[in-house]
């Protein structure tokens, strides 16, 4: 099946055995790639060249694969998810890349996202922040009818725009800050444009902003790099939802 | 042994009502007294979790990702079903109960696939109240789409990531309990071990999969909700990390292991396009709504560009076929139909395993712009993957392996036959016979978890005294000894290949000889062939790094040595299956290219019980009563 051409690739990638050690580049280099091959799938082949040689592979999250988990975490080149439009580093194809490339590849980099081992990092920072209100606090059964709350298409259309982010944090990782705006104004305009989302809106938006400063991320400075690494395309409008939200709920 | 499933009698529609006032309750004051495992937290586990911790229950919650939002339940693209009946085209509880009876093709419980279809409608409420976004009409109202199997228009959708929608959902549920203190959440868990007490399911051993320390957490009750097996193939539309693992070492520990044979291959996946592979993408069956599938009538045109091939040289074979449903067949026809004709010599793409979908008829009748609503994000990621543009080009299609309805064998109470062991969702072998209906996996998972198990746990729990086995428990010990000699031996091995090359050489075994057909030769060669893999594994594999660290590759070996044991049940379940039905394709049992049952000796449950390693498993047999559908050849002329 694999009649195609092939690569060879010089890949620079983070290594940290964990938490505390200082981490530092090792070059690697990726042999016998051929442009059908995802970004994930070349690693796994170096991975089984490391084994061979009794070295440790490199660690990396991963499980879907194919692109809707948001598990893959990685900076390719500077960029999160490495740069493609709409595109999750397990989405990411080697046709995107040329024979003879050298490629680095790092964790995603934030004071609240620590980093495990190599290109592993901790988000339990995003979980802190849904925890803290980003739902609609109904029971389980005892709710009304479907249809008995009618939503415009237009609201239901823009509420499922906010609602495809896969909680990857490649937003952070891309905000010169580490910000967790786009996140955390997406699970925002969720709920405030849906009817369902009305009554908690004020105390929602007010412990989501809290929880987020609690974690450690930083503030907006409106680079809007975060749009720009997002894999779902969550889009900056939400971020100015959140902030008319919040300034909303001071005076409720 | 005969199997009792406890199910309700009497007439059908009041089984469940009656069933859950006969069910004893547990006081609410004392509720918080139990405590309750659930392992895993997709559509099953997350909103059992949810729901048992906001009845007032002690949850403990846990999942091998890193955040409960990531299950394989998002991967699920098209939809869920509903007897809503909203269109008003003829759709009610009976009508939903028949087609997934017919669907699984007589192989599932008449009581249990009730429950399913009477619950379905109360699951749409449920995650409209969470703000689900689903479909909506322009005036406001929930949108349906059409899925295969049935006539009717009752699948709701949330764009092409329904799935991850209602995750969203029960992860907001979910993460509502964390905060008020009733779930305890474990991230990065993986369970290895089940702890039986007396013959009673009191907890579980699970490693921390970043520090690789070996945990035990003890519990009142067990609830299993971890997913499928079809990671057997190696190459199927599951994550990487899904496994049978929790599973198989329930089942050794003496939990039933229901027709492990029934597989489900699903129609329309991306072919594969390389040996590097490591997972095949599933293309939503709602697709099938738009798309036609075709291939060449004629060999000579295999390697013309579809555009050159005109009407009259394209064979579309599920019209031709299946006139009254056509495109919209049954996943176990159309995958088997796909096959047929690449089998024939007239598959397109490499290695002739492919077949066209087509938009262009659709793209005609109601513009591009509209398909693009529908499907944007499918044709999106088709791209991404192939390099192809959809609208322009027909997709390629392949079926590959995606959904497990074989599992644990429980009772109607979802209870398996160890007490205080409960298994939901896909894991365990409930509501889909040997084929399951679009649509309703996500149902199931939602059923199970929002409106089953927190009432059938209760009548368990109210029979038995809380607290009674902690961690103290030698038990427990005993359990962590093993997996820690388990995986010490799997890091001593220190051989020449590495974990993935025997996974890819299984994977290529049972798709090959277990896959969508099957032969008794087939199966007997594999019965050879897997202990022979299994006992080279354990001679030759080659793990790197130590246990107590971030290790994947023992994670994985750990795994795939699951693997190669409950592969060889898998085979031996389809090979005693003298028949063929649903997912389960003999190629000797066959009318034509239709699967061909055999009632008479075949309509029953084959639960499977583990005697000890390299020893001949027995088989117990739940007989199947039909007394509200007519046990009949199932059609869809
Ligand atoms: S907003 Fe985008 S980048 Fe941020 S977590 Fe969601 S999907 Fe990832
Ligand atoms: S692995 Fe799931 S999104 Fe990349």
């Amino acid at each position: 099946m694999s009649d195609h051409k092939t690569m060879t690739l010089t890949l620079i990638v983070w290594r940290q055995k964990g938490p505390k050690d200082p981490g530092k580049f090792e070059t690697y280099t990726a042999k016998g790639i051929t442009e059908h091959h995802s970004f994930l799938e070349m690693l796994d082949c170096v991975n089984e060249d490391l084994i061979r040689a009794g070295k440790d592979p490199i660690a990396f999250d991963h499980d879907c694969r194919e692109g809707i988990c948001g598990m893959c975490s990685q900076v390719i080149n500077g960029a999160a998810h490495g740069g493609q439009d709409r595109t999750t580093v397990c989405q990411l194809h080697m046709r995107k890349f040329k024979d003879g490339d050298t490629i680095y590849i790092e964790p995603w980099r934030a004071r609240a996202f620590p980093i495990i081992t190599d290109l592993i990092v901790d988000r339990t920072a995003l979980d802190t922040i849904v925890q803290a209100g980003a739902y609609v606090s109904c029971h389980s059964g005892g709710v009304p009818d479907g249809n008995a709350i009618l939503i415009p298409k237009p609201a239901a259309d823009e509420a499922m725009d906010a609602a495809e982010c896969i909680g990857c944090g490649a937003c952070v990782a891309g905000c010169p800050n580490g910000a967790a705006m786009l996140f955390t104004g997406a699970k925002v305009s969720q709920y405030a444009l849906l009817p369902q989302g009305q009554a908690e809106a004020a105390t929602r938006v007010k412990s989501l902003v809290n929880a987020m400063a609690e974690c450690g991320f930083g503030n907006c400075t409106n680079h809007y790099e975060c749009q720009v690494s997002c894999p779902k395309g969550i889009n900056v409008k939400f971020i100015a939802r959140m902030n008319r939200e919040f300034l909303k709920a001071q005076f409720v | 042994m005969i199997l009792d499933g406890k199910c309700p009698t009497g007439p059908i529609e009041k089984t469940w009502d009656k069933h859950r006032f006969d069910l004893k309750l547990v006081n609410p004051a004392n509720k918080r007294k139990y405590n309750v495992i659930v392992v895993g937290t997709g559509l099953a586990g997350g909103a059992a979790a949810a729901s048992l911790g906001e009845l007032g229950y002690n949850v403990q919650a846990f999942c091998y990702q890193d955040s409960p939002r990531r299950a394989h339940s998002i991967a699920a693209q098209g939809g869920i079903n509903a007897a809503k009946n909203y269109p008003n085209d003829g759709d009610s509880i009976y009508r939903l109960f028949y087609d997934t009876i017919k669907g699984g093709d007589f192989r599932a419980r008449e009581a249990d696939v009730w429950r399913l279809a009477q619950v379905s409608n109360n699951i749409i409420d449920q995650c409209v109240a969470q703000g689900v976004p689903f479909a909506r009409d322009y005036a406001g109202y929930l949108d349906n789409r059409s899925f295969g199997g049935a006539q009717v228009s009752r699948t709701f959708y949330a764009r092409g990531q329904t799935g991850q929608q209602l995750l969203l959902g029960a992860y907001s549920a979910l993460s509502r309990q964390i905060k008020a203190g009733t779930v305890k959440m474990y991230n990065r868990r993986e369970m290895l071990d089940l702890v039986v007490v007396d013959g009673v399911a009191k907890g579980i051993t699970v490693r921390n999969l970043i520090t690789g320390e070996l945990e035990s957490y003890a519990a009142d009750a067990v609830c299993l909700a971890t997913g499928g097996y079809v990671n057997v193939f190696y190459l199927s539309t599951n994550a990487m990390g899904c496994s049978v693992t929790a599973n198989w070492k329930a089942h050794k520990k003496g939990a039933f292991f229901a027709n492990p044979c029934y597989t489900q291959i699903h129609p329309t996946c991306i072919p594969q396009a390389g040996d590097y592979q490591s997972k095949l993408t599933l293309m939503s069956e709602s697709l099938r709504n738009d798309g036609r599938c075709w291939v060449p009538k004629s060999k000579a045109d295999l390697n013309k560009h579809p555009d050159q091939i005109p009407e009259e040289d394209r064979d579309y074979y599920l019209e031709r076929k299946y006139p009254s449903f056509g495109n919209l067949a049954p996943r176990d026809i159309a995958s088997r139909a796909a096959k047929e004709q690449c089998d024939d010599g007239r598959g397109v793409g490499p290695g002739g395993r492919g077949v066209y979908l087509d938009f262009a008829t659709s793209i005609k009748r109601v513009g591009a712009d509209t398909i693009k609503e529908r499907y944007g994000n499918l044709f999106e990621m088709y791209e991404k993957i192939t390099d192809e543009n959809a609208y322009k080009r027909p997709m390629r299609m392949y079926p590959a392996p995606h959904y497990s309805m074989g599992g644990l064998w429980v009772d109607y109470n979802l209870m398996s036959n160890i007490p205080g062991l409960f298994v939901l969702g896909e894991a365990n072998f409930s509501v889909h016979g040997a084929n399951r209906l679009g649509a309703s996996a996500l149902m199931q998972g939602l059923a199970d978890g929002y409106f089953v198990i927190p009432y059938t746990i209760g009548g368990y729990l109210a029979t038995v005294k809380p607290g009674v086995v902690t961690t103290e428990n030698p038990e427990f010990t005993k359990c962590i000894e093993g997996v820690n000699a388990y995986n010490n031996k799997l890091l001593s091995i220190n051989g020449k290949k590495t974990v993935f090359e025997f996974m890819r050489e299984l994977g290529g075994l049972m798709w090959e000889n277990c896959g969508m057909a099957r032969t008794k030769e087939s199966l007997e060669l594999n019965l050879k062939k897997i202990p022979a893999l299994r006992e080279e594994f354990w001679k030759n594999v080659k793990v790197t790094g130590s246990g107590p660290e971030l290790n994947q590759q023992l994670e994985n070996a750990g795994r795939t040595a699951d693997f190669l044991e409950f592969a060889e049940l898998m085979c031996r379940d389809a090979h005693h299956r003298n028949e063929s039905c649903g997912g389960h394709f003999r190629s000797e049992y066959q009318d034509e290219g239709e699967a061909q049952r055999d009632d008479v000796n075949y309509c029953y449950v084959g639960a499977w019980e583990y005697k000890g390693d390299n020893k001949t498993p027995e088989l117990h047999k739940e007989p199947l009563k039909f007394d509200n559908v007519h046990l009949a050849v199932r059609s869809y002329k």
